[in-house]
């Protein structure tokens, strides 16, 4: 049972479908949607890391590590513009987010 | 052996956390189906050689983001029924583009494995002469520093821009006015009152 690195991009392509089916599927939750994207990312920094390892270069690991700090960013200010989001409307709709205009 | 089957653990765990994030009807139930997400995908980097990555995984995502999202979801009250309006009408569009993502996605890393750019990728080394944060750190430090540095820049703007986001100024809280502290001066502190000997000084004087 040789693991090799289709086993690995699979696993990663399997993560990152989930998430793009997450966002189809819970369109109105922007939560899930959060995480959905989580998810995504976390997909790719698994692409990163399989690469890294079976081509013995360790550049992959830096990018993942960066994709892993923009990740964390942007779940700060997303949460954050949901709760203001919600402290405004008192739900979190996002249907209701075509309304913040101007 | 043993690291076959440690993979298809991890990452039939990995794969069902994941399914469940999306499918769970109860938000706080999806994020702890996150976090064993993140936890199990944190033991495929171990498996890859990955351990500092791993480590990191488990501290920003589990321990930092995960409860971020733990406190938002518990702390914002939201009828989470509502929001599952539609889950039925988007689910058969939705299968179709993850089906045809999946397959494309799939494909095009047994090409890339078979014949492309990782074509002789060996298995990973087990054995080095440094340990994995050290191999990191030899580079990070060195080659992508300046993206190190402008990483630093970003999680700095997204920390002013979460605070300045939910940051409110409640009207009837008593705080420090530091300008009007400093531009205090003798003039308009401090008075002298003349006293007769003898007399002293009352409080209606003062006033």
């Amino acid at each position: 049972m040789e693991i090799t690195l289709q086993h690995y991009l699979a696993v990663g392509a399997i993560l990152f479908t989930i998430g793009v089916f997450g966002i189809f599927v819970n369109r109105k939750n922007v939560i899930i949607i959060l995480m959905s994207i989580e998810m995504i990312l976390l997909a790719v920094n698994i692409n990163f890391v399989a690469f890294s390892a079976y081509l013995n270069d360790v550049s992959g690991q830096i990018m993942a590590m960066f994709v892993l700090t923009v990740a964390a960013a942007e779940a700060a200010v997303g949460l954050a513009i949901l709760v203001t989001f919600f402290r405004n409307r008192g739900d979190i709709a996002v249907d209701d987010a075509s309304v913040m205009k101007g | 052996m043993l690291q076959g089957i440690a993979f298809y653990l991890l990452a039939a765990v990995a794969v069902v956390g994941g399914l469940m994030v999306v499918t769970a009807k109860n938000p706080v139930h999806s994020v702890l189906w996150l976090i064993l997400t993140f936890f199990s995908s944190a033991g495929l980097f171990v498996l890859l050689g990955a351990e500092f990555l791993a480590m990191l995984l488990v501290v920003v995502y589990v321990g930092a983001v995960a409860v971020l999202f733990l406190f938002v979801v518990m702390m914002l009250d939201v009828d989470f029924v509502r929001l599952r309006e539609g889950y039925a009408r988007y689910l058969p569009l939705a299968a179709i583009v993850a089906g045809v993502l999946l397959a494309e996605m799939i494909m095009i890393s047994l090409v890339v494995v078979n014949g492309g750019a990782a074509s002789d990728a060996v298995a990973p080394a087990t054995a080095v002469d440094m340990t994995n944060a050290e191999a990191i750190g030899r580079v990070l430090y060195t080659d992508y520093v300046y993206i190190f540095q402008a990483a630093g820049i970003v999680l700095l703007i997204a920390m002013i821009g979460a605070i300045v986001l939910t940051l409110r100024h409640k009207p009837n809280i008593k705080r420090q006015k530091a300008h009007d502290q400093v531009n205090r001066d003798r003039k308009t502190a401090v008075e002298v009152k003349g006293a007769a000997t003898g007399e002293g000084v009352t409080a209606e004087d003062l006033i």
